[in-house]
């Protein structure tokens, strides 16, 4: 387990919640925020504003080397080659996009397959089902076991040589579950198709290694990472994205502007259309800052050591069924569950009345809620701040919301 | 304390209609169906309203979803059932005041549906009240432009 220390760089966990001590139990959704973090983007604006890549001035050279050092922490945390390979987007929403409308148009054609799963978060679902709408290719979705794994057998079944896309999230946001995305990779090559990663759920919780898992593309977000919201990263191998076309054109991504026609600038820029999101780039460095100082295998097996105290915990409450693998080894730092039959907006307003913050609802994956066959969940989500005293809170809340509906459910 | 506020919004005569619905089901000769559904949470709700002569003759519901959402289903079809049509669109807009923590007009009896107002004290699961009217101002609206 990690120091209970950590709790005290994040301002916001010092604070009571209708009456109770805030427990936060919602970081697959949002993480919480160091004062590092805070203080990153406050000095920002407060000492270094100013547009990058174009001021002669003082200021606008801090911001570019803020900018740009940001980049290469987040190259060294995921160990791209070069900084090239790395653009800030949005987020992963963003980053998925980008690679399904500028390399999957490029390369998908009429009766092409593109592989998801079942387990997929929406963000990794549309923007494959628009480009195979408007391209005639066809969606493949891998089945998952019954304890909401993938097997490497049911991925090589569906992936074949016609297939141009295979599409997987590293860690899911509602089971829990790691999938085996170097393996999956490997199957993905031998038949020519890009292996693309939604690690939205992995990079704030294990140490990714893009070269080591040998994908084409990875994609994340700061903000689940105790960076801010509206900064994300697309990693892509250079070999791909030298040949990719933005799909954002605007000031910053051009090299040479004509009457008729323009150049681009040189990766990774020209995937950067517009005035770039500086503070969040330097909110996401501190925040990588910050994650490398406690050190990724550290945060790895805290949250597995919760989530098996967790898992044995709730198991105590007669009723409370655990979705995803059992075995907490196979898992990530949440736990998605429900209570009888008391519906899981119910069970998080009587948590919310004892400051336990959950997320309830189908969290963005609602193939994966029909593939489970329940129309909403609840789900505790932990990060570094959390402990086991919080894991007796929520257990101690979800026995009060049984008895009060116990009667009524 | 916490309880205390707990038991403004599950007030038990809520608890009852989610227990025992009314109106539960499906007309099979409606003159409207109506299916909603919550996009952030998953609340569904398929309503079915015969309307005749400008009245709502008979409301029916099925769905699923939390308490507050079941419960408010059930009090909307009791409410509208038998109303003009005008009336049901007023019964609506008297429940968004209440929803929204404004005064409420007091011509209109409100029946059960005076039990939600605790609602108001819990934003995020307005929507999970307001979903059966929506579906109803919906389907009244439409009819209306036939």
């Amino acid at each position: 387990m990690l120091s209970t220390d950590i709790r005290k760089h994040f301002p916001i966990l010092d604070q009571e919640i209708n009456g109770h001590p805030l427990v936060y139990l919602d970081s697959a959704a949002t993480s919480q925020k160091p004062r590092q973090v805070i203080e990153a983007i406050s000095n920002y604006y407060g000492l270094d504003n100013s547009n990058v890549h174009r001021g002669v001035h003082t200021l606008g050279n801090r911001a570019t080397e803020g900018y740009e050092g940001a980049r290469e922490k987040v190259r060294n945390f995921i160990n791209a080659k070069s900084t090239e390979e790395i653009i800030f987007m949005r987020g992963t929403t963003t980053a998925l996009n980008t690679v399904a409308q500028s390399y999957g148009r490029a390369n998908v054609g009429e009766g092409d397959e593109i592989v998801i799963t079942y387990m997929e978060h929406h963000s990794n679902i549309i923007p494959w089902q628009q480009l195979a709408k408007e391209k005639g290719a066809v969606l493949k979705y891998v089945d998952l076991e019954e304890d909401g794994t993938l097997s490497l057998e049911k991925v090589r079944e569906v992936i074949t040589d016609r297939t141009k896309i295979v599409s997987i999230m590293y860690v899911s946001n509602v089971l829990g579950t790691m999938n085996p995305i170097k393996e999956i990779a490997e199957i993905a090559h031998a038949h020519g198709a890009v292996m693309v990663v939604d690690g939205a759920q992995a990079a704030p919780h294990l140490k990714i290694d893009v070269q080591k898992l040998d994908c084409d593309f990875f994609a994340f977000s700061g903000h689940k990472m105790c960076g801010p919201t509206g900064i994300g990263v697309l990693y892509g191998k250079k070999e791909l994205l030298t040949n990719m076309e933005p799909i954002e054109f605007g000031g910053e991504m051009i090299d040479f502007v004509g009457l008729y026609e323009s150049t681009w600038k040189e990766l990774p820029w020209k995937f950067e259309g517009g005035t770039p999101i500086i503070a969040g780039a330097i909110g996401l460095g501190a925040a990588i800052d910050f994650l490398e100082e406690i050190g990724l295998d550290n945060i790895e097996r805290h949250e597995h050591e919760l989530a098996k105290y967790a898992m044995e915990r709730m198991s105590e409450i007669d009723g409370l069924s655990i979705y995803g693998p059992l075995d907490p080894e196979k898992r990530a730092g949440l736990v998605t569950f429900n209570l009888n039959d008391v519906h899981p907006h119910d069970v998080a307003t009587v948590l919310d009345m004892h400051g336990i913050a959950v997320r309830a609802g189908h969290h963005c994956a609602q193939p994966l809620m029909k593939w489970l066959d329940v129309s909403s969940t609840a789900r505790a989500s932990f990060y570094i701040y959390n402990t086991e005293a919080d894991v007796d809170r929520l257990v101690d809340g979800l026995r009060i919301a049984k008895e009060y509906f116990a009667d009524v459910y | 304390m916490s309880t205390n506020k707990l038991d403004q919004l599950y007030r038990s005569v809520i608890m009852d209609h989610y227990k025992n619905p009314r109106n539960k089901g499906v007309i099979e000769e409606s003159s409207i169906t109506i299916d909603m559904n919550n996009p952030t949470c998953g609340d569904v709700i398929h309503l079915t309203l015969q309307i005749d002569d400008g009245i709502v003759q008979n409301a029916k519901f099925e769905g699923d979803g939390c308490s507050i959402s079941m419960a408010s289903a059930s009090m909307m079809t009791q409410i509208v059932k038998g109303k003009k049509v005008d009336e049901a669109l007023k019964a609506a807009s008297v429940f968004s005041d209440m929803m929204l923590g404004k005064g409420v007009d007091d011509s209109i009896d409100l029946g059960d549906i005076e039990a939600l107002a605790g609602v108001s004290k819990f934003p995020a699961r307005i929507k999970c009240a307001t979903l059966a009217w929506k579906a109803m101002e919906k389907g009244v609206g439409n009819d209306s432009e036939q």
